[in-house]
Protein backbone atom coordinates (compact mmCIF):
# COMPACT_ATOMS: atom_id res chain seq x y z
CA UNK A 1 0.00 0.00 0.00
CA UNK A 2 1.36 3.13 -0.55
CA UNK A 3 1.55 5.74 1.78
CA UNK A 4 0.16 9.35 0.70
CA UNK A 5 1.71 11.90 3.43
CA UNK A 6 -0.83 14.27 4.81
CA UNK A 7 1.35 16.63 7.19
CA UNK A 8 3.81 17.27 4.48
CA UNK A 9 1.31 17.49 1.54
CA UNK A 10 1.69 21.39 1.28
CA UNK A 11 5.49 21.01 1.54
CA UNK A 12 6.79 22.21 -2.13
CA UNK A 13 3.57 24.38 -2.72
CA UNK A 14 4.99 27.78 -1.16
CA UNK A 15 1.67 29.39 -1.64
CA UNK A 16 0.29 27.15 1.25
CA UNK A 17 2.50 29.38 3.63
CA UNK A 18 -0.05 31.98 3.22
CA UNK A 19 -4.30 31.74 4.66
CA UNK A 20 -5.17 32.25 0.92
CA UNK A 21 -2.81 29.32 -0.27
CA UNK A 22 -3.68 27.19 3.25
CA UNK A 23 -7.62 27.47 2.03
CA UNK A 24 -6.72 27.02 -1.82
CA UNK A 25 -5.45 23.52 -1.02
CA UNK A 26 -7.78 21.96 1.56
CA UNK A 27 -7.20 24.22 4.29
CA UNK A 28 -9.18 24.48 7.28
CA UNK A 29 -11.58 21.96 5.81
CA UNK A 30 -11.33 20.22 9.46
CA UNK A 31 -13.20 23.75 11.45
CA UNK A 32 -16.70 22.92 9.55
CA UNK A 33 -16.75 19.35 10.71
CA UNK A 34 -15.55 19.77 13.99
CA UNK A 35 -17.73 22.87 14.85
CA UNK A 36 -20.64 20.26 13.78
CA UNK A 37 -19.54 17.46 16.64
CA UNK A 38 -19.59 17.78 20.28
CA UNK A 39 -16.31 18.81 22.28
CA UNK A 40 -16.55 14.68 23.81
CA UNK A 41 -17.00 13.68 20.32
CA UNK A 42 -13.77 14.90 19.25
CA UNK A 43 -11.85 13.75 22.41
CA UNK A 44 -13.58 10.36 21.69
CA UNK A 45 -12.15 10.82 18.25
CA UNK A 46 -8.75 11.20 18.91
CA UNK A 47 -8.56 8.24 21.83
CA UNK A 48 -10.15 6.12 18.91
CA UNK A 49 -7.57 7.25 16.78
CA UNK A 50 -4.85 6.09 18.74
CA UNK A 51 -2.98 9.13 18.63
CA UNK A 52 0.44 9.39 20.91
CA UNK A 53 2.07 12.81 21.66
CA UNK A 54 4.51 13.42 19.43
CA UNK A 55 7.34 15.58 21.34
CA UNK A 56 8.92 12.54 23.04
CA UNK A 57 7.10 10.92 25.61
CA UNK A 58 4.66 9.00 23.53
CA UNK A 59 1.09 9.73 25.73
CA UNK A 60 -1.87 9.19 24.59
CA UNK A 61 -3.13 12.30 23.32
CA UNK A 62 -7.36 11.61 24.25
CA UNK A 63 -6.28 10.25 27.51
CA UNK A 64 -4.67 13.62 28.64
CA UNK A 65 -7.41 15.60 27.33
CA UNK A 66 -9.56 13.34 29.06
CA UNK A 67 -7.87 14.63 32.70
CA UNK A 68 -9.24 17.69 32.53
CA UNK A 69 -11.96 18.32 35.34
CA UNK A 70 -15.57 18.41 33.59
CA UNK A 71 -18.22 21.40 34.03
CA UNK A 72 -15.01 23.71 34.88
CA UNK A 73 -16.12 26.93 35.53
CA UNK A 74 -13.25 28.99 34.91
CA UNK A 75 -11.17 29.01 31.36
CA UNK A 76 -9.33 26.53 30.03
CA UNK A 77 -6.01 27.04 28.44
CA UNK A 78 -4.51 25.50 25.59
CA UNK A 79 -0.29 25.47 25.26
CA UNK A 80 1.64 24.49 22.23
CA UNK A 81 4.76 22.76 22.79
CA UNK A 82 6.56 24.56 19.93
CA UNK A 83 10.40 24.26 22.31
CA UNK A 84 11.68 21.93 19.81
CA UNK A 85 14.81 21.61 22.01
CA UNK A 86 15.98 18.00 21.92
CA UNK A 87 19.39 17.73 19.84
CA UNK A 88 18.38 15.64 16.69
CA UNK A 89 14.95 17.13 16.32
CA UNK A 90 13.83 19.74 13.93
CA UNK A 91 10.26 18.51 12.60
CA UNK A 92 8.20 21.10 13.90
CA UNK A 93 10.45 23.67 12.61
CA UNK A 94 10.22 22.35 9.26
CA UNK A 95 5.74 22.20 9.99
CA UNK A 96 6.31 26.17 10.55
CA UNK A 97 8.48 26.56 7.55
CA UNK A 98 6.43 25.24 4.79
CA UNK A 99 3.08 25.29 6.56
CA UNK A 100 2.27 27.34 9.41
CA UNK A 101 -1.83 27.48 9.10
CA UNK A 102 -1.97 23.79 9.74
CA UNK A 103 -0.24 24.38 13.19
CA UNK A 104 -2.93 26.82 13.50
CA UNK A 105 -5.76 24.40 12.49
CA UNK A 106 -4.56 21.69 14.82
CA UNK A 107 -4.25 24.31 17.75
CA UNK A 108 -8.24 25.65 16.99
CA UNK A 109 -9.79 22.01 16.81
CA UNK A 110 -7.92 20.31 19.79
CA UNK A 111 -8.82 23.59 21.50
CA UNK A 112 -12.04 23.29 20.87
CA UNK A 113 -11.86 19.80 21.68
CA UNK A 114 -10.84 20.82 25.10
CA UNK A 115 -13.00 23.55 25.46
CA UNK A 116 -10.17 26.01 25.67
CA UNK A 117 -10.48 29.43 25.39
CA UNK A 118 -6.44 30.87 24.97
CA UNK A 119 -4.41 29.22 23.50
CA UNK A 120 -0.45 29.80 23.65
CA UNK A 121 1.86 28.94 21.32
CA UNK A 122 5.10 28.58 23.19
CA UNK A 123 8.18 28.60 20.30
CA UNK A 124 11.82 28.65 21.19
CA UNK A 125 13.83 31.73 21.26
CA UNK A 126 16.64 30.70 18.09
CA UNK A 127 13.40 30.13 16.17
CA UNK A 128 13.35 33.66 15.27
CA UNK A 129 12.37 33.18 11.41
CA UNK A 130 9.64 30.58 12.42
CA UNK A 131 8.56 32.80 15.17
CA UNK A 132 7.68 35.28 12.61
CA UNK A 133 5.97 33.04 10.05
CA UNK A 134 3.21 32.24 12.89
CA UNK A 135 2.86 35.54 13.60
CA UNK A 136 2.15 36.81 10.57
CA UNK A 137 -0.13 33.52 9.62
CA UNK A 138 -1.99 34.10 13.49
CA UNK A 139 -2.59 37.86 12.17
CA UNK A 140 -4.00 36.62 8.87
CA UNK A 141 -6.19 33.85 10.71
CA UNK A 142 -7.75 36.58 12.97
CA UNK A 143 -8.77 38.70 9.79
CA UNK A 144 -10.16 35.79 8.21
CA UNK A 145 -11.87 35.07 10.95
CA UNK A 146 -10.46 31.31 12.08
CA UNK A 147 -9.22 32.70 15.50
CA UNK A 148 -10.83 35.58 18.04
CA UNK A 149 -14.77 36.02 18.50
CA UNK A 150 -17.64 33.53 17.28
CA UNK A 151 -14.67 31.56 14.97
CA UNK A 152 -16.48 31.01 10.97
CA UNK A 153 -19.87 31.77 12.66
CA UNK A 154 -19.93 28.83 15.12
CA UNK A 155 -20.09 30.37 18.21
CA UNK A 156 -17.07 29.34 19.94
CA UNK A 157 -14.43 32.18 20.91
CA UNK A 158 -10.48 31.43 20.97
CA UNK A 159 -8.16 33.88 21.59
CA UNK A 160 -4.16 32.74 20.27
CA UNK A 161 -1.06 34.18 21.62
CA UNK A 162 2.72 33.65 20.66
CA UNK A 163 5.16 33.15 22.93
CA UNK A 164 8.75 33.51 22.63
CA UNK A 165 11.19 31.04 25.08
CA UNK A 166 14.56 32.71 25.52
CA UNK A 167 17.32 29.97 25.54
CA UNK A 168 17.05 26.91 27.67
CA UNK A 169 16.17 22.99 27.12
CA UNK A 170 14.51 22.37 29.84
CA UNK A 171 11.49 24.50 29.08
CA UNK A 172 10.31 21.61 26.90
CA UNK A 173 9.34 20.04 29.86
CA UNK A 174 5.82 20.98 30.35
CA UNK A 175 5.86 22.69 34.07
CA UNK A 176 9.31 24.22 33.02
CA UNK A 177 6.92 25.87 29.95
CA UNK A 178 4.50 26.96 32.45
CA UNK A 179 6.55 28.41 34.66
CA UNK A 180 8.78 30.58 31.36
CA UNK A 181 5.09 31.43 30.12
CA UNK A 182 4.28 33.07 33.52
CA UNK A 183 7.18 35.18 33.53
CA UNK A 184 9.58 33.18 35.55
CA UNK A 185 12.59 31.26 35.58
CA UNK A 186 12.27 27.75 33.68
CA UNK A 187 11.98 25.45 36.35
CA UNK A 188 9.76 22.39 36.21
CA UNK A 189 7.06 22.22 38.83
CA UNK A 190 6.45 19.44 41.55
CA UNK A 191 4.05 17.08 40.10
CA UNK A 192 1.06 16.50 41.32
CA UNK A 193 -1.09 18.97 40.99
CA UNK A 194 -0.71 18.30 37.36
CA UNK A 195 -1.38 20.07 34.51
CA UNK A 196 -4.90 19.36 33.29
CA UNK A 197 -5.65 20.45 36.57
CA UNK A 198 -3.54 23.14 37.38
CA UNK A 199 -1.45 24.33 34.98
CA UNK A 200 -0.80 27.77 33.49
CA UNK A 201 -2.03 31.00 35.77
CA UNK A 202 -3.36 28.37 38.11
CA UNK A 203 -6.08 26.86 35.29
CA UNK A 204 -6.66 23.54 33.93
CA UNK A 205 -4.38 23.46 31.37
CA UNK A 206 -3.63 20.83 28.21
CA UNK A 207 -0.10 21.11 26.76
CA UNK A 208 0.54 19.22 23.46
CA UNK A 209 3.50 19.45 21.08
CA UNK A 210 2.79 21.10 17.75
CA UNK A 211 2.85 17.69 15.35
CA UNK A 212 0.28 16.09 17.41
CA UNK A 213 -2.09 18.93 17.24
CA UNK A 214 -1.40 18.71 13.58
CA UNK A 215 -2.58 15.11 13.10
CA UNK A 216 -5.93 16.45 15.07
CA UNK A 217 -6.97 17.82 11.85
CA UNK A 218 -6.61 14.87 9.64
CA UNK A 219 -7.86 12.44 12.10
CA UNK A 220 -11.10 14.86 11.58
CA UNK A 221 -11.05 14.43 8.15
CA UNK A 222 -9.92 11.01 7.28
CA UNK A 223 -11.56 9.80 10.62
CA UNK A 224 -9.96 7.86 13.42
CA UNK A 225 -10.06 4.16 11.56
CA UNK A 226 -7.87 5.63 8.47
CA UNK A 227 -5.62 6.60 11.40
CA UNK A 228 -5.02 3.62 13.00
CA UNK A 229 -5.06 1.71 9.10
CA UNK A 230 -1.43 3.49 9.52
CA UNK A 231 1.08 2.26 11.56
CA UNK A 232 1.58 -0.62 13.85
CA UNK A 233 -1.48 -1.28 16.75
CA UNK A 234 0.36 0.36 19.29
CA UNK A 235 2.12 3.32 17.60
CA UNK A 236 -0.83 4.42 15.03
CA UNK A 237 -0.63 6.95 12.37
CA UNK A 238 2.16 8.81 10.50
CA UNK A 239 5.09 10.34 12.01
CA UNK A 240 7.80 13.21 10.87
CA UNK A 241 10.88 11.38 11.15
CA UNK A 242 13.98 13.66 11.12
CA UNK A 243 17.42 11.98 10.30
CA UNK A 244 20.70 14.29 10.37
CA UNK A 245 24.56 13.49 11.13
CA UNK A 246 26.56 11.28 8.58
CA UNK A 247 24.22 10.52 5.84
CA UNK A 248 23.72 12.11 2.29
CA UNK A 249 20.27 13.25 2.44
CA UNK A 250 19.96 14.83 6.00
CA UNK A 251 16.03 16.28 6.39
CA UNK A 252 12.41 14.96 7.47
CA UNK A 253 10.44 12.23 5.76
CA UNK A 254 6.89 11.70 6.57
CA UNK A 255 6.43 7.94 6.52
CA UNK A 256 3.88 5.81 8.84
CA UNK A 257 4.64 4.52 11.97
CA UNK A 258 7.08 1.40 12.46
CA UNK A 259 9.34 1.84 9.09
CA UNK A 260 12.67 -0.09 10.07
CA UNK A 261 15.49 2.17 11.30
CA UNK A 262 17.93 0.82 8.24
CA UNK A 263 15.42 1.87 5.88
CA UNK A 264 14.83 5.12 6.83
CA UNK A 265 18.77 5.58 6.53
CA UNK A 266 18.86 4.04 3.31
CA UNK A 267 15.98 4.73 1.63
CA UNK A 268 15.06 8.04 2.75
CA UNK A 269 18.54 9.31 4.25
CA UNK A 270 20.30 8.79 1.19
CA UNK A 271 22.68 6.06 2.70
CA UNK A 272 26.06 7.01 4.62
CA UNK A 273 28.21 9.53 3.63
CA UNK A 274 30.87 8.37 1.56
CA UNK A 275 29.75 4.76 1.61
CA UNK A 276 31.02 4.12 4.92
CA UNK A 277 29.29 1.76 7.15
CA UNK A 278 26.98 2.53 10.48
CA UNK A 279 28.15 2.44 13.62
CA UNK A 280 25.16 3.69 16.31
CA UNK A 281 22.08 5.48 16.12
CA UNK A 282 20.41 7.67 17.93
CA UNK A 283 16.59 6.91 17.56
CA UNK A 284 15.17 10.24 18.17
CA UNK A 285 17.24 12.76 20.20
CA UNK A 286 19.97 12.91 22.16
CA UNK A 287 17.97 11.49 25.66
CA UNK A 288 16.90 8.04 23.91
CA UNK A 289 19.96 5.99 24.37
CA UNK A 290 21.97 4.24 21.40
CA UNK A 291 21.01 1.58 18.70
CA UNK A 292 24.44 -0.52 17.24
CA UNK A 293 24.59 -1.66 14.51
CA UNK A 294 23.60 -5.00 14.56
CA UNK A 295 20.11 -3.34 16.31
CA UNK A 296 19.14 -1.31 13.09
CA UNK A 297 16.08 -3.68 12.23
CA UNK A 298 14.11 -1.99 14.75
CA UNK A 299 11.11 -0.85 14.20
CA UNK A 300 10.58 2.84 14.47
CA UNK A 301 7.82 3.04 16.50
CA UNK A 302 6.75 3.71 20.19
CA UNK A 303 7.76 0.00 20.77
CA UNK A 304 10.98 -0.80 19.15
CA UNK A 305 13.84 1.38 20.55
CA UNK A 306 12.53 0.51 24.21
CA UNK A 307 13.01 -3.34 23.50
CA UNK A 308 16.45 -2.52 22.12
CA UNK A 309 17.63 -0.99 25.55
CA UNK A 310 16.38 2.95 24.77
CA UNK A 311 14.48 5.14 26.94
CA UNK A 312 11.94 5.35 23.93
CA UNK A 313 11.61 6.71 20.65
CA UNK A 314 11.63 9.77 21.78
CA UNK A 315 11.21 13.10 18.99
CA UNK A 316 11.99 10.54 15.99
CA UNK A 317 15.28 12.61 15.29
CA UNK A 318 17.91 10.16 13.85
CA UNK A 319 21.16 11.06 14.48
CA UNK A 320 23.86 8.46 12.34
CA UNK A 321 26.93 8.10 13.12
CA UNK A 322 29.53 6.35 11.22
CA UNK A 323 32.20 3.50 11.68
CA UNK A 324 35.06 5.92 12.30
CA UNK A 325 32.73 7.60 15.01
CA UNK A 326 34.70 7.67 18.41
CA UNK A 327 31.66 6.97 20.78
CA UNK A 328 33.30 8.10 24.32
CA UNK A 329 33.83 11.75 22.25
CA UNK A 330 29.69 11.56 21.19
CA UNK A 331 29.11 10.73 25.16
CA UNK A 332 31.04 13.77 26.09
CA UNK A 333 29.04 16.06 23.98
CA UNK A 334 25.37 14.67 25.04
CA UNK A 335 26.68 15.01 28.61
CA UNK A 336 27.87 18.57 28.05
CA UNK A 337 24.53 19.41 27.03
CA UNK A 338 22.88 18.09 29.73
CA UNK A 339 25.70 19.46 32.05
CA UNK A 340 24.42 22.82 30.46
CA UNK A 341 20.72 22.70 30.36
CA UNK A 342 20.20 21.52 34.18
CA UNK A 343 17.92 24.03 35.67
CA UNK A 344 19.85 23.51 38.55
CA UNK A 345 16.97 22.46 41.27
CA UNK A 346 17.74 19.06 41.86
CA UNK A 347 21.41 18.11 42.85
CA UNK A 348 21.22 14.41 41.46
CA UNK A 349 21.24 16.34 37.90
CA UNK A 350 22.80 19.59 38.65
CA UNK A 351 25.94 18.10 39.95
CA UNK A 352 25.74 14.85 38.38
CA UNK A 353 25.52 15.97 35.06
CA UNK A 354 28.81 18.13 35.95
CA UNK A 355 30.65 15.33 37.57
CA UNK A 356 30.47 13.50 34.26
CA UNK A 357 30.87 15.70 31.93
CA UNK A 358 34.25 15.94 34.17
CA UNK A 359 34.78 12.59 34.48
CA UNK A 360 34.81 12.17 30.19
CA UNK A 361 36.98 15.19 29.71
CA UNK A 362 39.67 13.60 31.87
CA UNK A 363 39.30 9.86 29.77
CA UNK A 364 39.58 11.47 26.82
CA UNK A 365 42.51 13.77 27.72
CA UNK A 366 44.40 9.97 28.50
CA UNK A 367 43.79 10.65 32.59
CA UNK A 368 40.86 8.52 33.11
CA UNK A 369 40.87 5.02 34.79
CA UNK A 370 38.59 1.77 34.43
CA UNK A 371 37.05 2.81 38.20
CA UNK A 372 35.91 6.33 35.91
CA UNK A 373 33.91 4.57 33.67
CA UNK A 374 32.00 2.24 36.49
CA UNK A 375 31.30 5.67 38.19
CA UNK A 376 29.67 7.05 35.32
CA UNK A 377 27.80 3.89 34.96
CA UNK A 378 26.78 4.60 38.98
CA UNK A 379 25.92 7.67 38.29
CA UNK A 380 23.90 7.05 35.46
CA UNK A 381 21.84 4.79 37.75
CA UNK A 382 21.48 7.33 40.49
CA UNK A 383 19.90 10.24 38.41
CA UNK A 384 16.60 11.41 36.92
CA UNK A 385 12.68 11.25 37.68
CA UNK A 386 12.33 7.42 36.91
CA UNK A 387 14.15 6.02 39.79
CA UNK A 388 12.50 8.86 41.53
CA UNK A 389 15.87 11.57 42.03
CA UNK A 390 14.47 14.43 40.57
CA UNK A 391 11.52 16.45 39.77
CA UNK A 392 12.02 16.54 35.85
CA UNK A 393 13.23 14.37 33.21
CA UNK A 394 16.32 15.77 32.07
CA UNK A 395 18.67 13.89 34.07
CA UNK A 396 16.62 10.46 32.96
CA UNK A 397 18.23 11.99 29.42
CA UNK A 398 21.83 11.85 30.62
CA UNK A 399 21.11 8.45 32.65
CA UNK A 400 20.12 6.64 29.40
CA UNK A 401 22.82 8.27 27.39
CA UNK A 402 25.45 6.81 29.44
CA UNK A 403 23.78 3.78 30.43
CA UNK A 404 23.46 2.78 27.03
CA UNK A 405 26.24 4.09 25.36
CA UNK A 406 28.88 2.71 27.95
CA UNK A 407 26.95 -0.99 27.73
CA UNK A 408 27.06 -0.81 23.96
CA UNK A 409 30.22 0.42 23.36
CA UNK A 410 31.93 -0.88 26.35
CA UNK A 411 35.14 -1.93 24.59
CA UNK A 412 36.05 1.57 23.51
CA UNK A 413 35.91 3.34 26.45
CA UNK A 414 37.79 0.45 28.06
CA UNK A 415 40.61 0.84 25.09
CA UNK A 416 40.82 4.55 25.70
CA UNK A 417 41.36 3.99 29.68
CA UNK A 418 43.65 1.51 29.57
CA UNK A 419 45.84 2.20 26.53
CA UNK A 420 44.82 5.31 25.73
CA UNK A 421 43.73 4.46 22.32
CA UNK A 422 40.56 6.62 20.95
CA UNK A 423 38.62 4.93 18.04
CA UNK A 424 37.89 6.42 14.68
CA UNK A 425 39.73 9.90 15.52
CA UNK B 1 37.00 41.87 51.14
CA UNK B 2 34.73 45.37 51.60
CA UNK B 3 30.53 44.85 51.36
CA UNK B 4 28.93 47.20 49.63
CA UNK B 5 26.01 48.50 51.67
CA UNK B 6 23.08 50.52 51.07
CA UNK B 7 21.29 53.13 53.55
CA UNK B 8 17.98 52.18 52.61
CA UNK B 9 16.33 55.05 54.42
CA UNK B 10 17.88 57.56 52.39
CA UNK B 11 16.04 57.86 48.87
CA UNK B 12 18.24 56.93 45.31
CA UNK B 13 18.67 59.76 43.48
CA UNK B 14 16.11 59.02 40.40
CA UNK B 15 17.44 58.87 37.11
CA UNK B 16 17.28 62.00 34.91
CA UNK B 17 15.29 59.96 32.21
CA UNK B 18 13.45 56.54 31.86
CA UNK B 19 15.36 54.08 29.30
CA UNK B 20 12.02 52.80 27.97
CA UNK B 21 9.97 55.64 26.02
CA UNK B 22 6.01 55.49 25.93
CA UNK B 23 5.43 53.80 22.65
CA UNK B 24 7.97 50.62 24.47
CA UNK B 25 5.66 50.81 27.51
CA UNK B 26 2.44 50.51 25.51
CA UNK B 27 3.33 47.82 23.71
CA UNK B 28 4.59 45.62 26.57
CA UNK B 29 1.27 46.54 28.52
CA UNK B 30 -0.35 45.81 25.08
CA UNK B 31 0.74 42.60 25.22
CA UNK B 32 0.43 42.00 29.03
CA UNK B 33 -3.48 42.54 28.50
CA UNK B 34 -3.63 38.81 26.12
CA UNK B 35 -2.67 37.14 28.84
CA UNK B 36 -3.78 36.71 32.13
CA UNK B 37 -1.08 37.92 34.45
CA UNK B 38 0.49 40.74 33.61
CA UNK B 39 3.77 38.99 34.39
CA UNK B 40 3.60 37.12 31.84
CA UNK B 41 4.70 39.35 29.36
CA UNK B 42 8.23 39.07 31.00
CA UNK B 43 10.14 37.24 28.69
CA UNK B 44 8.73 39.62 25.90
CA UNK B 45 9.46 43.10 27.38
CA UNK B 46 12.89 41.51 27.92
CA UNK B 47 13.43 40.46 24.69
CA UNK B 48 11.90 43.50 23.15
CA UNK B 49 14.31 45.47 25.72
CA UNK B 50 17.39 43.78 24.71
CA UNK B 51 16.64 44.04 21.06
CA UNK B 52 15.88 48.08 21.12
CA UNK B 53 18.74 49.11 23.83
CA UNK B 54 21.42 46.26 24.03
CA UNK B 55 22.31 44.38 26.92
CA UNK B 56 19.80 44.75 30.00
CA UNK B 57 21.01 47.15 32.07
CA UNK B 58 19.86 47.38 36.48
CA UNK B 59 17.71 50.28 35.06
CA UNK B 60 15.81 49.04 32.10
CA UNK B 61 15.52 45.88 34.95
CA UNK B 62 13.68 48.39 37.27
CA UNK B 63 11.26 50.08 34.91
CA UNK B 64 9.81 46.51 33.80
CA UNK B 65 9.36 45.43 37.44
CA UNK B 66 7.90 48.87 37.47
CA UNK B 67 5.72 48.32 34.48
CA UNK B 68 4.76 44.93 35.61
CA UNK B 69 4.36 45.93 38.95
CA UNK B 70 6.81 42.74 40.25
CA UNK B 71 10.36 43.57 42.17
CA UNK B 72 13.27 43.88 40.24
CA UNK B 73 14.59 41.14 41.82
CA UNK B 74 11.82 39.04 40.11
CA UNK B 75 12.86 40.85 36.68
CA UNK B 76 16.59 39.59 37.69
CA UNK B 77 15.88 36.44 38.82
CA UNK B 78 14.29 35.49 35.51
CA UNK B 79 16.11 37.28 33.09
CA UNK B 80 19.62 35.70 34.51
CA UNK B 81 17.95 32.31 34.00
CA UNK B 82 17.49 32.37 29.87
CA UNK B 83 21.11 32.10 28.06
CA UNK B 84 19.00 34.61 25.23
CA UNK B 85 19.67 37.35 27.48
CA UNK B 86 23.14 39.24 28.40
CA UNK B 87 24.26 41.42 31.15
CA UNK B 88 27.26 41.96 29.22
CA UNK B 89 28.20 44.55 26.44
CA UNK B 90 28.37 42.42 23.15
CA UNK B 91 30.14 43.04 19.40
CA UNK B 92 27.72 44.69 16.63
CA UNK B 93 27.05 41.26 15.35
CA UNK B 94 26.56 37.74 17.58
CA UNK B 95 27.95 34.51 15.79
CA UNK B 96 25.92 31.27 17.33
CA UNK B 97 27.89 28.46 16.63
CA UNK B 98 25.94 25.12 17.03
CA UNK B 99 27.75 22.85 19.34
CA UNK B 100 25.35 20.08 19.44
CA UNK B 101 26.12 16.64 18.55
CA UNK B 102 24.92 16.47 14.35
CA UNK B 103 26.96 19.52 14.41
CA UNK B 104 29.86 18.28 15.95
CA UNK B 105 29.88 15.27 14.11
CA UNK B 106 29.57 17.13 10.72
CA UNK B 107 32.46 19.64 11.53
CA UNK B 108 31.35 22.21 13.70
CA UNK B 109 34.58 21.99 15.93
CA UNK B 110 36.53 23.10 12.85
CA UNK B 111 34.40 25.81 12.40
CA UNK B 112 34.97 26.80 15.62
CA UNK B 113 38.62 26.58 15.31
CA UNK B 114 38.63 28.91 11.98
CA UNK B 115 36.22 31.00 13.52
CA UNK B 116 39.27 32.07 16.25
CA UNK B 117 41.74 31.94 14.23
CA UNK B 118 40.02 34.32 12.04
CA UNK B 119 38.52 36.66 14.86
CA UNK B 120 41.10 36.43 17.62
CA UNK B 121 38.78 35.24 20.08
CA UNK B 122 37.26 32.56 21.59
CA UNK B 123 33.60 31.33 22.77
CA UNK B 124 32.54 33.99 25.13
CA UNK B 125 34.67 36.86 24.04
CA UNK B 126 34.30 40.04 21.78
CA UNK B 127 36.70 40.90 19.31
CA UNK B 128 39.01 43.95 19.93
CA UNK B 129 37.27 46.09 17.47
CA UNK B 130 33.41 45.04 18.88
CA UNK B 131 32.27 43.84 15.40
CA UNK B 132 31.71 40.12 16.34
CA UNK B 133 31.47 38.25 19.36
CA UNK B 134 31.52 34.31 19.50
CA UNK B 135 29.48 32.08 21.79
CA UNK B 136 28.90 27.99 21.01
CA UNK B 137 25.09 27.15 20.91
CA UNK B 138 23.18 24.15 22.22
CA UNK B 139 21.08 22.81 19.47
CA UNK B 140 19.60 24.90 17.26
CA UNK B 141 16.99 22.85 15.81
CA UNK B 142 18.92 23.11 12.45
CA UNK B 143 20.57 18.97 12.35
CA UNK B 144 19.22 18.92 8.69
CA UNK B 145 21.67 21.76 7.94
CA UNK B 146 24.62 20.58 9.93
CA UNK B 147 26.95 22.65 11.05
CA UNK B 148 24.86 25.07 11.49
CA UNK B 149 25.71 28.43 13.10
CA UNK B 150 23.09 31.73 13.83
CA UNK B 151 24.69 35.19 13.46
CA UNK B 152 22.40 37.73 14.87
CA UNK B 153 19.26 35.22 14.55
CA UNK B 154 20.16 34.29 10.87
CA UNK B 155 20.42 30.72 10.07
CA UNK B 156 23.82 30.00 7.62
CA UNK B 157 22.94 26.46 6.99
CA UNK B 158 25.83 23.69 6.19
CA UNK B 159 28.90 25.95 6.69
CA UNK B 160 32.16 24.90 5.59
CA UNK B 161 35.01 26.51 6.49
CA UNK B 162 35.90 28.11 3.03
CA UNK B 163 32.62 29.98 3.07
CA UNK B 164 33.75 31.99 6.32
CA UNK B 165 34.90 34.73 4.61
CA UNK B 166 32.34 35.56 2.32
CA UNK B 167 29.67 34.98 5.30
CA UNK B 168 31.12 37.10 7.54
CA UNK B 169 32.04 40.03 4.89
CA UNK B 170 28.47 40.80 5.26
CA UNK B 171 28.18 41.62 8.64
CA UNK B 172 30.43 45.25 9.21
Amino acid sequence: MSFEPVLTKNVGHPEAVTLEGYVARGGYESLKKAFGMKPAELVQLVKDSGLRGRGGAGFPAGTKWGFLPQEHPGPIYMVVNFDESEPGTFKDRYIADNDPHQIIEGVIVSSYATRASGAFIFIRGEFLAQAKIMEKAIQEAYKGGYLGKNIQGSGYDLECVLHRGAGAYVCGEETAMLEALEGKRGWPRTKPPFPAVEGAFGKPTVINNVETLCCVPHIINKGATWFTGLGTEKSSGMKLYGISGHVNNPGVYELPMGIPCNELIEKYGGGMRGGKKVKAVIPGGVSTGVLTADELDCPMDFEGPIGRGCLGLGTAGLMVMNEQTCMVTVLRNIVRFFAHESCGQCTPCREGAQWMYRILNRIIEGEGTIEDVNTLLELAETQGALPGKTICGLADGTAWAVKTIITKFRSEFDAMVTDNVAIGN
Amino acid sequence: MTWESIDRLTPIDQPAETLLDEAFRKDILDRAAKYPAKRAALLPALHAAQEKLGPLSDQVMVEIAELLAISPADVLDTATFYDMFTREERGRHLIGVCESLSCELCGCNELLDALTEKLGITPGQTSNDKRFSLVTMQCIGACDFAPAMLIDGELHKTVSVEHLDEILRKYT
